[in-house]
């Protein structure tokens, strides 16, 4: 038997170049951390989707079981799960993000 | 029951072996910490490893909340010694 919510989280990853599953939205974010997440994103000017996990408490605890990982905000691109906000942050620092942004858009 | 940095430390020191762990409480609420930890368990592993090394050792605390947020920084010996601290 499928869990619904992994399977729902699933296609929005795959569907999405970028997907962020955050606290608040882009405008509005609940969070520092989320909000620090949005900032470095926007950043690069690449479009991304974003899920509010304070609006869904399923889609909150799903997406803790989906990468195996704690907390939020989560970041994923082209499917793959990335990290939280320290990693992004890092990866941004590193100038390790951009080439990975460019490879999931085909720049 | 409120985490101590006591209690972060010793937890960390109990699985992952390690140069250095400092704690520092980010809100004063008990509840946010930053980590800094040095070790060589780090060497050879990506980030995302790295982070899910630290929480899993802290998993009953994330878990319960006791910790609701956690900054990592981590960095192998070598890298540690390059930032020159």
């Amino acid at each position: 038997m499928a869990d619904e919510i992994l399977t729902q989280i699933d296609e929005k990853v795959k569907k999405n170049k970028v997907m962020l599953y955050m606290k608040g939205t882009p405008d509005f974010p609940q969070c520092g951390f989320s909000a620090h997440t949005v900032e470095i994103l926007k950043s690069y000017g690449v479009p991304f989707a974003s899920e509010d996990v304070l609006a869904d408490p399923t889609v909150r605890e799903g997406i803790k079981r989906y990468s195996n990982w704690p907390t939020i905000p989560q970041i994923y691109i082209d499917g793959k799960f990335v990290g939280g906000c320290d990693i992004l942050h890092e990866l941004h620092e590193r100038g390790e993000l951009e080439p990975i942004l460019n490879a999931a858009f085909g720049k | 029951m409120m985490i101590t940095p006591e209690e972060i430390k010793e937890t960390l020191a109990k699985v992952l072996p390690a140069s250095l762990i400092e704690t520092q409480d980010l809100t004063g609420g008990g509840d946010h910490w930053q980590v800094i930890i040095v070790s060589p368990a780090f060497e050879g592993r990506g980030l995302l490893e790295q982070q899910r090394m630290v929480n899993d050792a802290l998993k009953e605390a994330m878990n319960s909340e006791r910790i609701h947020a956690l900054t990592m920084k981590l960095y192998t010996p070598a890298q540690w010694e390059k930032l020159g601290s």
